[in-house]
């Protein structure tokens, strides 16, 4: 099985710890004078997204994490699962709901999505930074508002909601930051 | 390691003010042993033998030349100290020396394979007397007057991790660095003085000498390296000094017995081994020269880079050598 050193250790590395992949933010070498060497790192743990401190005796191994991030474009979900495909190879994957997190609410078939995979298989999925989609329901706002002062909320076709100012109608497509969840402009139709 | 990643890496990572700070240090360092009547020497940076300490490995380089057709492995030394202990078993009388000392596997924020080190032996002074002149020796380098505080090593450990460092077993020190969450010290397989070293660079080490200059003293007999165990056996006549969290210096009331020095050796020879490092060659000069007899005397070395990094308010020691590793 591959292993790293710890002195291969550097932000971005991908390590095993506690059976879940990790990537490395931060290394720290602390050694005194006379005595044992440490690394010191921060990790964030790739499943759950929480950030850890763990600490090494130099020179030991760890073993690394099959991980790599690929695009894929989502193709469908019954439910169950969220249906990815690699454009290039044809290879499919489907993610679970703990993949696929805050995704599901932005992503349309088609949409192509970053993913990381762990030994093949999907542990997160990154919606694209902006997506458009279609207002399926929100209130009228008042006629001759163009301010965008106060805002109201808007479903989309995915179902999430977002909030978006106040002319913006039924029908409209918007353009969204995933990152914010924050409206950011009317959409043009092609 | 990356190289070459910008365009810029051909400068150095000391400004040019920080270069000039470098060079008034080095030249108040020089009129301080002046004045006191301290000898400068150079010993050579290449030897045939190492220290044994097995948490300090050599970078090594070989001669071929008239003499060894086949080649003689030479050791880049970590310190001068057995060259200048030969010195003052010739009855050189107090000594000092500026020099570049090596370490292979070193490296980050503080620490750098090659380094400046300051190093003095002093002939009639004992530990505490030597600690004095590192604090007079500091202060006029910096032409800053700091506070100096001493604190016992084991006293360290009781006042902020209640538990007695000179009595605790490695499983003690464990479950008392799990309270303390130094974080993944459960997955850490280490002997006593492992542990020990955990706790002292993790939780003790940042809140040392914050206002100034603070020596820690009376380090346990496992830890005495090169310097005397105390009447009772318990603690070692070795101190270190820390400024602003930072180790910058370690001193010894020097060990001058021949036979306990060749079992030392032979200890950390032992530990070597049984972790899988390669043992290293004994300093047989050195032996000879305690049997012909050490002068007491106390010694000590000092980082220059890190003193710098305290003194410009720096945290990377690339930021106060000219060309750091990564800028080869």
């Amino acid at each position: 099985m591959a292993s790293y050193n710890t002195n291969e250790f550097r932000s971005g590395l991908k390590l095993m710890l506690d059976g879940d992949p990790c990537v490395i933010i931060e290394n720290e070498f602390v050694k005194p004078g006379k005595g044992q060497a440490f690394n010191r790192v921060k990790l964030r743990n790739l499943k759950t997204g929480r950030v850890l401190e763990k600490t090494f005796k130099s020179g030991e191994s760890v073993e690394a994490a099959d991980v790599m991030e690929r695009d894929l474009a989502y193709l469908y979900t019954d439910g169950e699962f969220w249906y990815f495909m690699d454009n290039e190879t044809y290879e499919q994957y489907q993610a679970d709901a703990n993949a696929m997190g805050e995704a599901v609410k932005w992503i349309k078939e088609q949409d192509v999505c970053n993913v990381t995979l762990w030994n093949g298989q999907p542990i997160v999925v990154e919606a694209p930074n902006f997506v458009v989609l279609e207002i399926t329901e929100t209130d009228p706002g008042l006629k001759g508002d163009t301010s965008g002062g106060g805002g109201k909320p808007a479903t989309l076709e995915t179902g999430a909601v977002v909030r978006v100012p106040l002319f913006v109608q039924t029908g409209e497509k918007i353009k969204v930051d995933t990152r914010s969840g924050e409206y950011v402009s009317r959409a043009k139709d092609d | 390691m990356d190289r070459r990643r910008h365009l810029d890496d051909w400068r150095p990572g000391a400004s040019l003010e920080t270069l000039r700070a470098r060079a008034r240090l080095l030249a108040r360092i020089r009129a301080f042993f002046a004045a006191r009547g301290v000898l400068e020497v150079e010993t050579p940076l290449a030897g045939i033998s190492f220290g044994t300490d097995p948490a300090i490995e050599p970078l090594r380089t070989r001669f071929t030349g008239p003499g060894h057709a086949r080649g003689l492995d030479l050791y880049l030394q970590s310190s001068p100290e057995f060259f200048m202990k030969r010195l003052l078993a010739a009855g050189s009388g107090p000594i000092w020396q500026l020099g570049k000392a090596f370490r292979n596997g070193e490296a980050g924020p503080r620490h750098n394979p090659e380094f400046t080190l300051l190093e003095w032996y002093r002939p009639g002074f004992d530990d505490a007397a030597l600690m004095d002149e590192v604090a007079a020796l500091v202060c006029a380098a910096l032409e800053q007057d700091l506070p100096v505080e001493h604190c016992a090593y084991a006293a360290l450990f009781r006042t902020h991790l209640g538990i007695d460092p000179l009595e605790a077993d490695a499983e003690g020190l464990r479950d008392c660095a799990l309270a303390h969450d130094v974080l993944g010290a459960e997955g850490l397989v280490l002997d006593r003085d492992g542990w020990l070293d955990l706790l002292m660079s993790t939780l003790i080490e940042p809140l040392l000498g914050r206002d100034g200059l603070t020596f820690v003293t009376d380090y346990p007999a496992s830890q005495a390296s090169l310097a005397r165990l105390a009447p009772d056996g318990r603690t070692a006549a070795r101190f270190e000094l820390y400024w602003q969290g930072m180790e910058l210096a370690n001193g010894f009331h020097e060990l001058s017995d021949a036979t306990e020095q060749a079992q030392r050796f032979e200890q950390e020879n032992c530990r070597r081994r049984s972790a899988g490092q390669a043992p290293m060659p004994v300093d047989d000069a050195l032996l000879a020269a305690l049997e012909h007899g050490l002068p007491d005397c106390a010694g000590v070395a000092l980082g220059i880079d890190r003193l710098l990094m305290c003194q410009l308010g720096l945290d990377d020691i690339d930021q106060v050598l000219a060309f750091s590793l990564a800028r080869l």
